[in-house]
């Protein structure tokens, strides 16, 4: 018995056209494409964070959305603080949050509620995938309305605790992220933490964390210490067990991530796209200056990974230390197009050239790739980038700006417009919710290979 | 800066297209916990095949092995009493030996995973573990397997003990009855790993074989990597069908790679495919093509929905790509003789290996273990890749797998293993299978390498 049997009422099998601008092959009736929808989910699944204040849940809030958005999945964050902050305009002090506050109370479920419908809005209407549902959630019964309303709309929930008894940990986090919120606009750091601490106590008292016994029907990851321990419960599906993967690698000591291009190379000089040349002259003495720029950063344990191409390698060989050869990190296979000059595919290939320009993200190169291929197949890279700490990353331009696009939240759009000069070396340092970029020219002289997305299509 | 000296770390360049970072540090002594009956000789084979797959070297060491071949003969569960000295001498000096093994195959055989399959149950009998890999340098991971439930126990009684060695001359009952009384002998005595005194140790808890998950400090990519693969596989009884496409254009010819449909055979076999499907009354079956024309015309005839995978595409063959072998012999003889020495290694230039084939396949693998019922449509060096995940070859034998055209493969897994049904759907079809010719020195006779290319128009 097969499922969807809906579709033997057509005919089959269908013709087959490719995409032209995908190279994707779908089937057509009377010329118009069918539309497939390749998704990971069937159902939208709500995420619902859980824990105390200063646990780290809009850390891992955002940095999950950004996380799914990147490779594909349409993700969006609700952060009841947020709708709380519009709702009362002035933050006044802790005794919004006491537990006998009856009105706090009431504006907290208003809000909660006005966050539920807009994740509807989002996950039913919108066509979003994954909605990231951030607040304390830290009574049972809350959390009962929140399954409910997934109930009823046919969500899937799946709960991420954090659960952390480490002042320092807690005392860091405040200092990083909640003396800069807007309710301490007004306050100095003193009163800042003293405030946020007595916040803290109103949520104590009622907290009753995710139970293993009481809740184990639901599906969950509890973690505990900052990543130490996790606790994962009744995983149903791909988008949860990936989710799992990705929470359990990531971590918060400090480090920092250097991205450069390879030195100029060859087929730089010459205009062309792709191949596999070595080193200019200019490109050569790039790799020294980076010897040097690297020595002076003075870093702990610098790990440095390249690519299989010719050219990264060089660069790395140059600095005098171990690195490590990634396939995944080479250049975009531009198929036919590789090793042209721009003219030369605008003369060969005009039409692919212009389907290139509407949508430079999911454009496929004829028999190469697109920039949508290359995020997937650099999502082990990232994944890996996150397990480590001091790390430089000796790429290629298409590559990089989809790795700069991860750690700086850049949308599919803008993704393969983004600048990566060659010589430069981008520092980044994660810092509060998001990442530090710092730019550093090596003084080096080179071509310039960014092209802007043009004006007309 | 402080670059690590290369003699202090054994990170080495290398250009290893393998699944995992080279980060060849120590190696890692995986120790299972638990009862007997709790899948842990299951666990144990599954991930060794799955490293060894992914290119990470491993071997697994059954203590009951060692056992079996002291004893020679197994009378009954009262050797496991746990006041039988005798006993108790023979089962320690087992386990040494093992360890003895498991130190002979890091150090002389170059071994990176050792998996120590045995009950550990007792704190005492970790204590020796550790204090064993602390003083070679070795990390240890524990994975433990509980579950009370005596469906599943039986489940796997009847599975895998019956046809033991212990037991083959038993019958049923008898066997039962007695090996319920030797995972009796061990509960008197079973300490589980404690979270609380255990919590500097690293190590997974799996609960009911796998609705619940405990992991503790997991310290480096490789554990994280074990991790992952034990939280995506479970147990529920399934099928996988492996199948090419039907016969292509290209296939007629003669030629390698390429994106051409389906020659008129090949769009019969098709169509016996989907009745095949029909018959074989499958529930809930997803059907996974390549994103090539070939893989999908063959999916259309089935006629139900099916997910294109730009990873199940097939091996690039570069500069080669839509050549003959006769072609290549007389264009690349040099190539083609490098391919012939070592065919799992040898890379296409501007090509692939079938080793970067597995780094590519192995999201696929993950997620064919995720899913239950599938129909892979796939191409010849890919479906050997997956075949050899699933059949346990080795690198060299991979790349000869016999796939041919227009036949299914029906992988079910049972006990320890996988049982493969092969049916040939009665569609006459191109042989596209390239046999290793005896001489494969690069200054061989033309005619020497085209010694066992196939027939083709």
């Amino acid at each position: 018995m097969l499922d969807n049997e809906e579709f033997m009422l057509d005919t089959y099998p269908r013709e087959l056209t490719q995409n032209p601008l995908k190279k994707i092959w779908m089937p057509c009736r009377n010329g118009h494409i069918a539309q497939r929808r390749v998704c990971m989910t069937n159902c939208p699944t709500l995420i619902v964070t859980v824990g105390l204040p200063a646990r780290g849940k809009t850390y891992i809030s955002k940095k999950l959305t950004r996380y799914l958005n990147w490779i594909g999945v349409p993700t969006k964050e609700f952060n009841v603080g947020q709708y709380r902050r519009e709702c009362l305009k002035i933050y006044k002090s802790f005794e919004f949050f006491r537990p006998d506050n009856e009105e706090g109370l009431k504006i907290r479920r208003q809000c909660a509620t006005s966050a539920l419908n807009d994740v509807r809005q989002y996950l039913s209407v919108e066509g979003g995938q994954v909605a990231v549902f951030d607040a304390t959630n830290t009574t049972r019964e809350r959390r009962g309305t929140i399954v409910k309303f997934a109930e009823q709309n046919g969500f899937k929930v799946f709960f991420v605790e954090s659960v952390c008894e480490d002042p320092e940990v807690i005392a860091q986090n405040i200092v990083q992220v909640k003396l800069g919120s807007p309710d301490y606009i007004h306050c100095n750091s003193e009163e800042a933490i003293e405030d946020f601490m007595k916040r803290i106590k109103c949520y104590e008292s009622s907290y009753q964390p995710l139970d293993e016994v009481l809740d184990r029907d639901l599906s969950y990851i509890k973690i505990m210490d900052v990543g130490r321990r996790y606790l994962v419960n009744r995983v149903v599906d791909h988008i949860q067990s990936r989710i799992v993967y990705y929470l359990m690698n990531i971590h918060i000591t400090p480090r920092s991530i250097y991205l450069c291009r390879h030195g100029e190379s060859d087929l730089n000089i010459k205009g062309r796209i792709g191949g596999d040349s070595g080193l200019s002259a200019r490109g050569k003495e790039f790799a020294k200056h980076l010897r040097k720029f690297i020595q002076e950063q003075n870093i702990k344990d610098l790990k440095v990974w390249t690519s299989q191409m010719k050219r990264t390698i060089q660069t790395a060989e140059c600095l005098g230390a171990p690195y490590e050869q990634w396939k995944s990190l080479n250049e975009i296979d531009a198929g036919v197009c590789e090793e042209m000059m721009y003219e030369e595919i605008q003369e060969h290939y005009p039409l692919e050239f212009a389907l290139r320009d509407q949508d430079k993200y999911r454009y496929r190169y004829p028999k190469g790739e697109s920039y949508e291929d290359l995020v997937q197949r650099l999502e082990p890279v990232i994944m890996e980038l996150e397990r480590q700490e001091n790390i430089l990353v000796i790429c290629h331009q298409a590559v990089m700006r989809c790795l700069l696009a991860y750690f700086l939240d850049k949308t599919a759009d803008e993704l393969p417009y983004l600048n990566c000069p060659l010589h430069t070396v981008l520092k980044l340092t994660p810092v509060a919710y998001g990442c530090k970029v710092e730019s550093v020219y090596l003084g080096v002289d080179s071509v310039n290979t960014h092209r802007d997305r043009p004006e007309r299509m | 800066m402080e670059f690590p000296h290369p003699e202090r770390m054994r990170l080495r360049r290398c250009d290893s297209a393998a699944s995992v970072p080279q980060f060849c540090n120590s190696p890692t002594l995986i120790v299972m916990v638990g009862l007997p009956a709790r899948g842990k000789t299951y666990i144990s084979k599954k991930l060794t095949r799955y490293l060894n797959w992914i290119g990470v070297p491993t071997k697994m060491f059954n203590v009951g092995q060692y056992r079996r071949e002291a004893v020679k003969i197994y009378k009954n569960f009262e050797f496991f009493k746990p006041d039988n000295e005798e006993a108790m001498r023979i089962r320690k000096a087992c386990a040494a030996a093992a360890l003895k093994d498991v130190s002979a195959y890091f150090t002389k055989e170059q071994g990176q995973v050792a998996v120590f399959d045995a009950t550990n149950t007792t704190k005492e009998r970790r204590a020796v573990i550790i204090s064993f890999a602390k003083e070679k340098g070795y990390k240890v991971f524990f994975i433990e397997s509980i579950c009370d439930n005596p469906e599943i126990i039986a489940e796997n009684i009847k599975q895998v003990k019956f046809g033991s060695p212990d037991y083959v001359d038993r019958d049923i009952d008898e066997a039962m009855e007695d090996f319920i009384q030797r995972i009796e002998c061990y509960r008197a005595n079973y300490i589980p790993i404690d979270d609380e005194k255990d919590r500097k140790l690293s190590y997974i808890k799996i609960f009911d074989v796998g609705s619940t998950y405990l992991v503790n400090r997991v310290q480096d990519h490789i554990q994280s990597r074990i991790v992952y693969y034990l939280m995506n596989i479970h147990v529920t009884p399934r099928s996988i069908y492996l199948s090419r496409h039907g016969e292509s254009e290209l296939n007629l010819l003669g030629r390698i790679g390429g994106d051409s449909g389906l020659s008129p055979r090949g769009l019969k076999y098709a169509n016996a495919l989907a009745a095949f499907i029909r018959s074989q009354k499958i529930t809930d079956l997803k059907v996974w093509t390549s994103h090539m024309k070939r893989t999908i015309q063959t999916a259309e005839a089935v006629g139900v929905q099916y997910e294109q995978w730009k990873a199940l595409n097939e091996i690039d063959a570069g500069v080669c790509e839509e050549l003959t072998y006769e072609e290549i012999q007389e264009n690349f003889p040099e190539e083609f003789a490098l391919r012939d020495q070592d065919k799992y290694r040898y890379r296409y230039p501007k090509g692939e290996s079938y080793e970067d084939l597995v780094h590519r396949l192995e999201p696929v693998i993950m997620e064919l273990e995720r899913q239950e019922n599938v129909l892979v449509v796939c191409h010849q060096a890919v479906m050997r890749c997956l075949l050899a995940y699933f059949l346990d070859k080795p690198a060299d034998e991979l790349p000869y797998l016999r796939c041919p055209l227009h036949t299914v493969l029906k992988l079910t897994p049972i006990a320890y293993g996988c049982k493969v049904e092969s049916f040939f759907l009665n569609i006459e079809a191109v042989n596209t299978h390239r046999e290793r010719p005896v001489n494969v020195n690069i200054n061989r006779d033309p005619d020497e390498a085209l010694q066992t290319v196939p027939d083709h128009i």
